[in-house]
C-alpha cells in the first residue's frame, strides 16, 4: 500500500477493531471481537463493495463509520476522513451531512411520519430529489407503509442524498428487490459515484458487486482478507487470498463448491490468520500471528502465501 | 379518508350497541336467578308480613309474568329513560346514578390524569435510562406497585397519611356537618387526594412499565438507528420518534383502563367512604340488594367502559396512520 494511494482515500480504516463488552454471570466481563484489524479505504468517485457472509461484520462497519454503535462497543485502531483522524466529534459533524447511510428497508423510516418530512425539512429539496428519482408528486404525503418496494428504495436513496453527502454507505440495499429493481438501484449508486461521492456498498451478493462495483473488499470474520478490482473476480487465478478463491468457487456459475468448515465465532477467534483453520495452504507462520496487509498485483491482501 | 374513518366509528358504535344488549340480557338473567329474590328480600325486611301482602307485591313487581316479558318490559324502560326506582334510596335510579357519578367522575378523572401523566413520564424516564440504575430502581418500584391490591394500599394510605400523620381526612367527599353549598373547592380536593392516589396506583405502574417496554423497543429499532445515522440528537429522537410511537400503546391502555378504573373505584370509594358510584354499586350489590339500582349501574358502567374503548380506537387511528382504513392513496 503506497503512501500516495493512502492519501487519496476519502474514508479509510486503519487496523480497526470493534468489540462488544459482554456481561457474564455476576460481574464478569468479556469482549466479543466482531471486527478485527480491518483495513479498507474508499476513494471519491468509486464504488467499493464490501462483501462477505453473514456475521462477517459488514453492517457493523457501517455503524462504526457513522459512530452509531451501541454503548457497549469498544473501538480500537483508527479511521480517517480525507486523511485526518475520524473521531467522535468529527463523526457528529459529518453524520447525516457528509456521510450518509442508505438503509435496508422501510423499517428504517418512522411509521408515524410522512416520508417527505423524513427526507428533509426543506420541501424544495424533497421535491427536487423525488423528481430526480421519478417519484410522483404527492409521494411526500404518504406514510412509510404506503410505499411499494421500489418506491421505498428510491425514498431511502433520497433520504441519504438530502444532505448532499461525500460518502454514501448503502447497507444491503438490494435484498427483497426484483432483479430489475436491484439493477435500477445500482444505477442510482453509480450516478452518485459519478457525481463525485464515494460509495460503500455493503452486500453479500458477490455477483452484484462484481457487476457494479469498482473494487471489492472481501470480509471474513470481521477482517478484510482482500481488496481487489471488481474485474479480478472474473477469474480465480486473478484473486490473491485463499478465501476469495473459495468464495469465487462457491458462486453458482463457477461450480457451486462450498469450502469445508465455517467462519469462526467472534468469541473464539484463532490467534493467527483468521482463515487459518480452513485454509488449505496454512503453515506454521499463519497460526503464529495475524498476517499484515500487503500489496500484491495491484490489490491488497492479508495472507502470507498470496503472490 | 375521513369517510372511511366515519364508517369505522359507525361500526364500533354498532358493535357497542350489540354489546350493551348482551350485557343487559346477561345481567338481567343473573339478577333473576339470584338466590335473594325481591320476594325473599321483602320478607326479610318486613318480618311477619302476611302472604296476602307478599302476593300483592309480587303482582305489583310483575314477578309472575314470564321472564321474557319481564326482560322486555325492563329493557323498554331503560330505552325510554325510566330506569326504575332504587329500593334503598327511594329515588329514581337515573337520579341516584347522576348524583353519584358526578362525585365518582371527579375521583376517577383525578386518578386517571395522575396515572396517565406520571405513568407515561415514568415510562419514558425508564426507557431513556434503560438498563442503567435509574431504570432498575424505578422498574422495581413499578413492579412492586403492580403487585399491590387497591384495597390494601388504600388501607395503608389511611393508616399512614390520615391516622398517623393526620395530613388528610379519613374519608367522605367533604368535611362532615358542613352543608353541601358551603364546601370549598380546597376541601373537596383535600378529600379527593388519598382516594385518587389509591385508585391511580395500579394503572400508574402498568402504564409506566408498558411505556418503558415500547419506548425501549423503539430505541432498539431501525428507525431510531437511522435517525442517529442522520445526525438527529438524543432529545430530538425522544420527542420526534420516541414519544409519538410510545403514545400508541399508552393511549390504548389508558382509555381501555376505564373498566379497571371503575372496578377500582368500588374498592377505593368503599374504603374511603367516598359517596360515589362505586360505593353505591358495592352497597346495591351486597347488603342493600337494590336490584334496580344495581342493574342500572351495570348498564351505565358498560356504557362508560365502551366509551373509553371507542375513544381509544378513534385516537389510535388519529395517531397511527397504519390503522386507518382506506388511507392508502
Amino acid at each position: 500500500m503506497g503512501i500516495n494511494i493512502m492519501m487519496n482515500y476519502l474514508f479509510e480504516t486503519k487496523n480497526l477493531s470493534v468489540s462488544f463488552r459482554m456481561y457474564g454471570k455476576g460481574f464478569s466481563q468479556h469482549l466479543l471481537r466482531a471486527i478485527s484489524n480491518l483495513n479498507i479505504g474508499v476513494r471519491a468517485g468509486e464504488i467499493l463493495a464490501v462483501a462477505g457472509s453473514s456475521g462477517s461484520g459488514k453492517s457493523l462497519l457501517a455503524h462504526t463509520a457513522l459512530g452509531i454503535l451501541p454503548k457497549n462497543a469498544v473501538v480500537e485502531g483508527g479511521m480517517a476522513w480525507r486523511g485526518a483522524p475520524l473521531d467522535a466529534a468529527l463523526q457528529t459533524r459529518l453524520r447525516g451531512r457528509e456521510i450518509a447511510l442508505v438503509p435496508q428497508s422501510v423499517a428504517y423510516l418512522d411509521p408515524l411520519i410522512r416520508v417527505g418530512r423524513q427526507i428533509s425539512k426543506d420541501r424544495q429539496t424533497v421535491s427536487r430529489l423525488f423528481a430526480r428519482y421519478h417519484l410522483k408528486p404527492g409521494t411526500e404525503r404518504l406514510f412509510p407503509h404506503e410505499l411499494s418496494g421500489g418506491m421505498t428504495r428510491r425514498v431511502m436513496i433520497c433520504a441519504a442524498l438530502a444532505g448532499n453527502p461525500k460518502l454514501v454507505i448503502a447497507d444491503e440495499p438490494t435484498p427483497g428487490l426484483t432483479p430489475h429493481l436491484a439493477e435500477h438501484a445500482m444505477k442510482h449508486f453509480r450516478e452518485i459515484a459519478d457525481g463525485g461521492a464515494g460509495v460503500i456498498l455493503i452486500t453479500h451478493d458477490i455477483d452484484l458487486a462484481v457487476r457494479h462495483a469498482d473494487r471489492i473488499a472481501v470480509l471474513y470474520a470481521g477482517t478484510a482478507v482482500e481488496a481487489a478490482k471488481a474485474s479480478d473476480f472474473a477469474d480465480a487465478a486473478l484473486l490473491r487470498h485463499p478465501y476469495s478463491k473459495a468464495l469465487w468457487a462457491a458462486m453458482p456459475q463457477n461450480g457451486f463448491a462450498a469450502a469445508a468448515g465455517a467462519q469462526p465465532y467472534a468469541g473464539a477467534l484463532p490467534p493467527g490468520c483468521l482463515y487459518a483453520p480452513r485454509c488449505p495452504e496454512c503453515g506454521p507462520a499463519c497460526v503464529a500471528a495475524p498476517p499484515q496487509p500487503r500489496s500484491v498485483r495491484g490489490g491488497e491482501v492479508s495472507c502470507c502465501h498470496a503472490h | 379518508m375521513a369517510l372511511a374513518n366515519l364508517k369505522s366509528v359507525a361500526i364500533y358504535i354498532l358493535r357497542g350497541l350489540t354489546l350493551l344488549l348482551a350485557v343487559s340480557l346477561l345481567s338481567f338473567v343473573l339478577a333473576s336467578v339470584s338466590p335473594i329474590s325481591p320476594e325473599t328480600r321483602y320478607r326479610l325486611s318486613h318480618p311477619g308480613v302476611s302472604d296476602e301482602n307478599v302476593e300483592k307485591m309480587r303482582e305489583y313487581w310483575g314477578l309472575d309474568e314470564p321472564p321474557a316479558a319481564r326482560y322486555l318490559g325492563w329493557l323498554g324502560g331503560i330505552l325510554r329513560g325510566e330506569w326504575g326506582t332504587s329500593t334503598s334510596y327511594r329515588q329514581p335510579v337515573l337520579d341516584v346514578i347522576g348524583v353519584r357519578f358526578k362525585a365518582s367522575l371527579a375521583l376517577m378523572m383525578a386518578a386517571w390524569v395522575l396515572s396517565g401523566v406520571f405513568g407515561f413520564s415514568a415510562g419514558c424516564f425508564m426507557a431513556v435510562f434503560r438498563d442503567r440504575w435509574p431504570d432498575r430502581i424505578v422498574r422495581r418500584v413499578c413492579l412492586f406497585m403492580c403487585s399491590i391490591p387497591t384495597f390494601w394500599i388504600g388501607l395503608v394510605f389511611l393508616a399512614v397519611f390520615a391516622a398517623a400523620l393526620g395530613w388528610f381526612p379519613f374519608g367522605l367527599a367533604a368535611p362532615p356537618g358542613v352543608p353541601p353549598e358551603a364546601v370549598t373547592l380546597g376541601q373537596r380536593i383535600h378529600h379527593l387526594i388519598l382516594p385518587a392516589l389509591t385508585l391511580s396506583f395500579l394503572s400508574f405502574a402498568n402504564l409506566a412499565l408498558h411505556t418503558r417496554e415500547k419506548l425501549a423497543d423503539v430505541y432498539a429499532g431501525d428507525y431510531v438507528l437511522f435517525a442517529r445515522a442522520r445526525g438527529e440528537g438524543e432529545v430530538r429522537i425522544l420527542f420526534r420518534h420516541g414519544i409519538r410511537n410510545a403514545m400508541i400503546p399508552a393511549v390504548v391502555m389508558q382509555f381501555g383502563a376505564f373498566a379497571e378504573l371503575f372496578g377500582g373505584s368500588v374498592f377505593a370509594e368503599t374504603i374511603f367512604s367516598y359517596p360515589g358510584l362505586g360505593a353505591a354499586a358495592a352497597a346495591a350489590g351486597t347488603g342493600a340488594s337494590d336490584i334496580p339500582l344495581f342493574l342500572g349501574i351495570v348498564m351505565f358502567s358498560s356504557c362508560f367502559v365502551f366509551i373509553g374503548n371507542l375513544t381509544a380506537n378513534i385516537l389510535t387511528q388519529a395517531i397511527d396512520p397504519r390503522t386507518r382504513e382506506g388511507a392508502a392513496a
